[in-house]
């Protein structure tokens, strides 16, 4: 462990600055949520400040580093203060796959009058656990006049014949692609070979876009001839919530990698040495291919 | 490097240095510690006798509510970080925190963040009321509107937490000095590495909790509504596989404090260091699987009962091995009683007898008479207020001089503790024997049959309260006007930290340490 | 034993009870109670002495634990002129104390295992109780009996409000207690309306959260007539420390004696539903079904709570179609706490108070309900 002489920053207007960014738009968001016609301007400053210090910011660790101010120990420090924020990230999607886990295999069976909750039936007769769960409770018991109302369909493998139709597949095949394009442009990097980094990154992003857009393509699908909607019920409810915060991600990634795209091209940034910047983001990356691959599975063919 | 805090307002403001991040932290988070103990003077007051004489009943909840949100994310929580802030770098030798900017904006999420909470209690329809475990539907469907505000609140201030621990963490594993191996740590800083881990595996999964919250109250989704496939009881899942762990974030880097100052006034090394590191994981890693001790009386199938309910005693294991050695610390050493050690004495007795409260707790079928009774409240206290809160005061008389260069009046700290000593206990262990009787926790009113020892209660309370403000009047005179302290401050104690001058420079450690 | 303790604690606190007796008491409750109560089911015995047992256990682990400290206190203190031992390690001595405390608690956790799946066998029952939790009341329901009905708080505001002296029973008293037999293995099925409560009778180491959706069930076997009395134990909104539980437990002939009453008493009502009211008459009861019913959250003025409940004084509904009103009362506004008082309330009891919130506060419409229009309503006419 080399200790050397240690770089205490000097102060920074940074930290409160993003303080009251942030504040200001979950603030202005709470307001906006709440139906106070103040909230999305609160929201709007809120974000730009927000934005804007996270552009100074990163601007100024950036600088640090190409002035050499970085030692070795601090750039440990961000390597791990990277990789403990994407094991938050995991624990943060835990408790949504947990959610479904609990849904599918306890709550629904139980609701039906199996097994501990053999009395449930009493509340809801008729009802069936089934996944996707098309018919819910309040479905079974009130018929038309229900106000919880299931799916028209569900998202689930339509069989081998609507295979090649179907955009899920596409999508972890593009995202897988891309988890192996962004390895490229590492390896690139590390090999001084700018142009193929600059390629490889570029390709990667233009997948991360691809899946985007083919998942807005879905959500068009799923509301409008699916029926399936955030207030489907509980299949509804968990499709979105885990398919929606996954691409809230994937937008994030994106945008990362993007501007290490730019960091690239405008300004030259990178060597093969000393790319952290880069190497965060495809981590990020990784970790959000993974999590689809997750999805994929319990959300799409197990679904 | 060798510039000294700026002048004025700004140095606070903009700092990054560890120090001033964690004297920051301390204020804060003894002002919250003042706001809390109004809003139970407010619960008190109302229960002093039976009948509604003060507040409404609604109004009562919000400050249920308020009280137990303020203490744990207000109180407890953000003094430990600030202990850490200062102390964590003194004791490794390093010469600040390993991310001194980040450091600064967990800090300042904080104080938006309360005021956003607080603010809620002006709001129409009120703050939230339904409870610091605000169980579904009662926070989503039955929520008054600014549910949204305290969702989000929750959201940034587990931001702060995250960033906080992970802060924590890179500074231990990346930043000791030369020869500071893992085993030679001080038990503090072993402490808090674990309780960052269990901070960044487990504010997730609250703001996980509040998000699908939100999706309830604003967007029609149904995760906590049987009607459309979900279950009220999911939330309660969710809510204490955090919630479980966050008592333990509570205690453990309590422990941490009690180590380093027993050795020292007992003039004897801390027994079974590293039994006591593995204890500490162990608790942390059982943590991770009793959470549904909370939820005996939900009707989980029998099994999980079962479960949920020897894994929970298994905790008293690791946890006694710790009092023990604490006890083998004290026995055949030279002992003196300053104020910190006194608080570590009276933390080591009251914790242990609210875990006998937890052993009780844990047997499930006891339970179903205890749960959500004064017993459990009786429980969590003495674990947290002799626990939580006597830890971190002794800390504060250890370290002070440290951090001031002055030495706190002794008699005012002697007054302060036997004052919050008789004060707990008069206000706390009555309610053991409310709750045995029957009494529900969360209620305005009561039967009659609980009147005399609510009375005491609320009697102890003011006691308790009275004697904080000793101590806030000892730590101010202290830093205005105390005695100048030694380097040393104590007769010979162990650590990194004593080598530094009194009052610590601004920067210490900007060259590493020779490690024995 | 306890006696003596009881006695040392009463001793000890004489200051509070000189304070406390300044005020009037009733003499009859019982004052400082400060243990479990055994109760009257074979669980509750069993429950109480697996916490008595637990008790002991952690009282002897105190003493020694507490008993060393303080001797290494009082003996190995500087200002004896003690000088410190060094030693800080003992392997024998550390598994010792892993070993001892994971032995007591395997002597502790086989008896409570024991009571536990004791406690969750709740077959072959010979009464079944469908118990309901509202925001603020309980329903009962007798299965297989057609007997329903709802149980709720009766002490007087002013007792709450401390103008009037209060009773034994404060907060723990209801219109209509649920009425059980004795030494018949009871069942109780317990779920929610609205948001979670939890049914507590400490006599029968009962208590089981009623979870709105889903039902969880318990069971007890009541082995002494007499009258016993819990409380809601969950947070569950405003007035959550005011819905009290009260069973009668009765010999099997009183009990199925109240059945037939009640059975009576339902048919009565179904009779008046076809009667028609004068609106004064109609006003009247409408007044005090409202202070019953509604007053907890619209308040006795019609004001309601701003943000949170709805004023019904000068409310567009109360002043609007009355057909509307109706349906808000009966079948409530879905996904808010206005539940549906269709099932709660008689078709007397809604017209009257629809009736009274027309006119009451100002609002001034003088129109009126009547019981009649009631249950057309429901049947969707
Ligand atoms: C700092 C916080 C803290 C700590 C450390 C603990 C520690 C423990 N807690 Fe506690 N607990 C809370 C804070 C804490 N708790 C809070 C806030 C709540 C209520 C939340 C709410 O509902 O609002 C709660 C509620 C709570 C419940 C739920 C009660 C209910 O709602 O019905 C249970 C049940 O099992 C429980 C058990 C335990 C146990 C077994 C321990 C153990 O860790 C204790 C271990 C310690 C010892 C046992 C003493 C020392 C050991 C020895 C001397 C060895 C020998 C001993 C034996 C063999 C017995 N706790
Ligand atoms: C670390 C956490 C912590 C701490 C330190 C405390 C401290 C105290 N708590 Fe708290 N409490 C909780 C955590 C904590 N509590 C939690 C989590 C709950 C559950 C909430 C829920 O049900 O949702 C709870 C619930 C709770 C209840 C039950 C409420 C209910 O069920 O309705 C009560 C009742 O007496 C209570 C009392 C007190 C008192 C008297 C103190 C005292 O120790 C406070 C002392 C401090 C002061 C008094 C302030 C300082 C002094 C002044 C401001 C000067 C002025 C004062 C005087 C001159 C007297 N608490
Ligand atoms: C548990 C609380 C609660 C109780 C008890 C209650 N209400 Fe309500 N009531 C509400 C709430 C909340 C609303 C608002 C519903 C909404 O958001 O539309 C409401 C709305 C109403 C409205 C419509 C008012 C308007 O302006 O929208 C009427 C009429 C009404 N209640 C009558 C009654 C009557 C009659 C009773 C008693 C028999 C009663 N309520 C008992 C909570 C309650
Ligand atoms: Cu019903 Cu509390
Ligand atoms: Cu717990």
């Amino acid at each position: 462990m080399s200790a050397g002489t240690y770089y205490v920053p000097e102060q920074s207007r940074l930290p409160i600055w993003a303080s009251l960014g942030l504040f200001l738009t979950v603030f202005g968001a709470a307001n906006w949520i709440n139906g106070n016609a103040k909230g999305p301007y609160i929201f709007l400053v809120g974000g730009l400040v927000f934005a804007t210090v996270l552009w100074s910011w990163f601007s100024i660790v950036i600088s640090e580093n190409m002035a050499g101010k970085n030692s070795p120990q601090l750039k440990r420090s961000y390597v791990m203060g990277m990789g403990w924020f994407i094991f938050s990230e995991v624990m943060f999607f835990a408790a949504f796959f947990g959610a479904l886990f609990y849904i599918r295999n306890l709550a629904l069976p139980w609701l039906s009058g199996v097994g501990d909750g053999a009395d449930n039936g009493l509340l809801w007769p008729g009802f069936e656990a089934e996944w996707p769960l098309l018919t819910t409770p309040d479905m079974a018991v009130n018929g038309d006049a229900a106000t919880n109302i299931g799916p028209g369909q569900s998202m689930s493998f339509p069989g081998w014949e609507g295979m090649l139709g179907w955009l899920p597949l596409w999508n972890t095949l593009i995202l897988l692609t891309s988890s192996v394009t962004v390895h490229f442009a590492h390896s690139a990097v590390k090999n001084n070979n700018r142009k193929g980094f600059n390629i490889w990154l570029g390709l990667t992003v233009v997948l991360g876009v691809v899946f985007l857009i083919l998942q807005v393509e879905e959500y068009i699908h799923a509301y409008h001839e699916l029926g399936l909607t955030l207030q489907s019920g509980i299949y509804g409810t968990t499709f979105f919530m885990l398919t929606g915060f996954h691409g809230a991600h994937v937008t994030i990634g994106t945008l990362m990698l993007f501007i290490m795209l730019m960091r690239s091209l405008i300004k030259g940034h990178f060597k093969p040495d000393d790319n952290f910047g880069f190497e965060a983001a495809s981590w990020y990356w990784h970790f959000v291919d993974v999590v689809w691959v997750g999805l994929f599975f319990v959300v799409y063919i197990f679904g | 490097m060798a510039h000294g805090p700026a002048k004025g307002l700004t140095r606070w403001l903009y700092t990054t240095n560890h120090k001033d991040i964690g004297s920051m932290y301390l204020w804060f988070s003894f002002a919250m510690f003042f706001l809390g103990g109004i809003f139970a003077l407010v619960i008190r007051a109302e229960l002093f006798q039976p009948g509604l004489q003060i507040v409404e009943p609604n109004f009562f909840n919000q400050m249920t509510t308020m009280h137990g949100l303020v203490m744990v994310f207000g109180a407890v929580m953000p003094a430990f970080v600030g202990l850490a802030n200062w102390m964590v770098p003194l004791m490794i030798g390093a010469p600040d925190m390993a991310l001194p900017r980040m450091n600064n904006w967990s800090f300042w999420i904080l104080p938006f963040a309360f005021a956003m909470l607080s603010s809620t209690l002006f709001m129409t329809g009120g703050a939230p009321n339904f409870g610091w475990t605000f169980y579904a539907p009662l926070s989503t469907t039955y929520a008054p509107p600014s549910v949204t505000f305290f969702i989000f609140a929750i959201h940034i201030m587990g931001a702060s937490s995250i960033m906080g621990a992970i802060n924590i963490i890179a500074t231990i594993l990346n930043m000791r000095a030369p020869g500071m191996t893992l085993m030679k740590m001080p038990m503090f800083v072993w402490t808090w590495l674990i309780t960052a881990f269990l901070l960044i595996a487990v504010m997730p999964v609250l703001a996980g909790a509040v998000t699908m919250m939100l999706m309830d109250i604003h967007f029609g989704t149904s995760f906590f509504d049987a009607a459309g496939g979900g279950d009220p009881v999911l939330f309660q899942h969710v809510f204490w596989f955090f919630g479980h762990p966050e008592v333990y974030i509570m205690i453990l880097p309590a422990f941490g404090i009690v180590s380093a100052i027993i050795p020292t006034f007992a003039r004897k090394p801390l027994f079974g260091y590293s039994s006591m590191v593995y204890a500490t994981a162990a608790i942390a890693i059982l943590s991770f699987v009793v959470w549904a001790h909370h939820m005996f009386t939900v009707g989980m199938p029998i099994a999980g009962e079962l479960f949920f309910m020897w894994a929970t005693m298994l905790i008293s294991v690791p946890t006694g091995v710790k009092i023990f050695n604490w006890v083998a610390t004290m026995f055949k050493g030279s002992m003196t009683f300053e104020t910190p050690m006194l608080f570590s004495i009276a933390f080591v007795i009251l914790f242990t007898i609210g875990g006998f409260s937890g052993v009780m707790l844990a047997i499930a079928p006891a339970d179903f008479q205890y749960h959500d009774t004064y017993f459990v409240v009786a429980h969590f206290h003495y674990v947290l207020v002799p626990g939580a809160i006597f830890s971190i005061t002794a800390g504060v008389y250890y370290w002070l001089p440290k951090w001031s260069g002055r030495m706190y009046n002794e008699t005012m700290g002697k007054v302060h503790f036997w004052l919050a000593f008789i004060g707990l206990n008069v206000t706390f262990f009555p309610m053991h024997f409310s709750g045995l009787a029957g009494m529900p926790r969360r209620i305005p009113d009561y039967n009659m049959m609980f009147a005399d020892w609510n009375m005491i209660s609320s009697v102890g309370a003011v006691l308790f309260g009275a004697a904080q403000l000793v101590f806030l009047y000892n730590v101010i005179s202290t830093i205005l006007s105390g005695k100048k302290a030694t380097d040393e401050v104590w007769d010979n104690p162990e650590g990194l930290e004593w080598t530094v001058p009194s009052p610590a420079p601004y920067h210490t450690f900007t060259e590493p340490p020779a490690i024995k | 034993m306890l006696k003596t303790a009881r006695r040392l604690c009463a001793w000890m606190l004489g200051f509070t009870c000189l304070l406390a007796a300044g005020g009037a008491l009733a003499e009859e409750v019982e004052r400082w109670k400060f243990n479990m109560t055994p109760g009257v089911t074979p669980i509750s015995q069993n429950v109480y002495s697996l916490h008595m047992q637990i008790f002991w256990w952690c009282v002897a682990i105190g003493v020694v634990v507490f008993g060393i400290m303080f001797v290494s206190m009082f003996l190995h203190r500087k200002s004896r002129g003690v000088k410190p031992a060094n030693f800080h390690e003992s392997t024998l001595l550390e598994l010792l104390w892993t070993a001892i405390p994971f032995a007591i608690l395997i002597m502790m956790g086989i008896p409570a295992s024991k009571t536990l799946i004791d406690l969750y066998d709740t077959e072959k029952s010979e009464v079944d109780v469908l118990i309901t939790g509202y925001q603020w009341s309980w329903k009962y329901e007798i299965l297989g009996e057609d007997v329903s009905f709802f149980s709720k708080l009766t002490t007087p505001t002013d007792q709450i409000e401390g103008h009037a002296s209060k009773g034994v029973n404060y907060l723990l008293e209801v219109d209509e207690p649920l009425v059980l037999p004795v030494n018949k293995k009871i069942r109780f099925l317990v779920t929610a309306n609205d948001v979670i409560h939890s049914w507590w009778v400490p006599a029968f180491a009962v208590k089981r959260d009623a979870i709105p959706g889903f039902i969880n069930d318990a069971w007890a076997v009541i082995t002494e007539p007499g009258i016993y009395r819990g409380q809601c134990a969950e947070l569950c909104g405003k007035d959550h420390g005011f819905m009290p539980v009260v069973v009668e437990a009765k010999s099997e002939a009183d009990y199925q004696a109240w059945l037939a009453e009640k059975k009576a008493a339902a048919a009565a009502i179904a009779e008046l539903t076809e009667k028609p009211f004068t609106f004064d008459e109609l006003y009247a009861k409408g007044e005090e079904v409202y202070s019953r019913s509604c007053a907890a959250c619209h308040l006795a003025g019609g004001q309601g709570v701003p943000g949170v409940f709805p004023a019904l004084k000068d409310s567009p509904v109360a002043l609007g179609d009355i057909n509307h009103h109706i349906d808000v009362v009966v079948n409530g506004v879905a996904g808010t706490a206005m539940q549906a008082f269709g099932e709660q309330l008689s078709e007397v009891d809604i017209a009257a108070v629809v009736t009274y919130e027309r006119t009451a506060w100002d609002n001034n419409m003088g129109d009126l309900a009547q019981p009649i229009d009631i249950y057309n309503h429901k049947q969707g006419k």
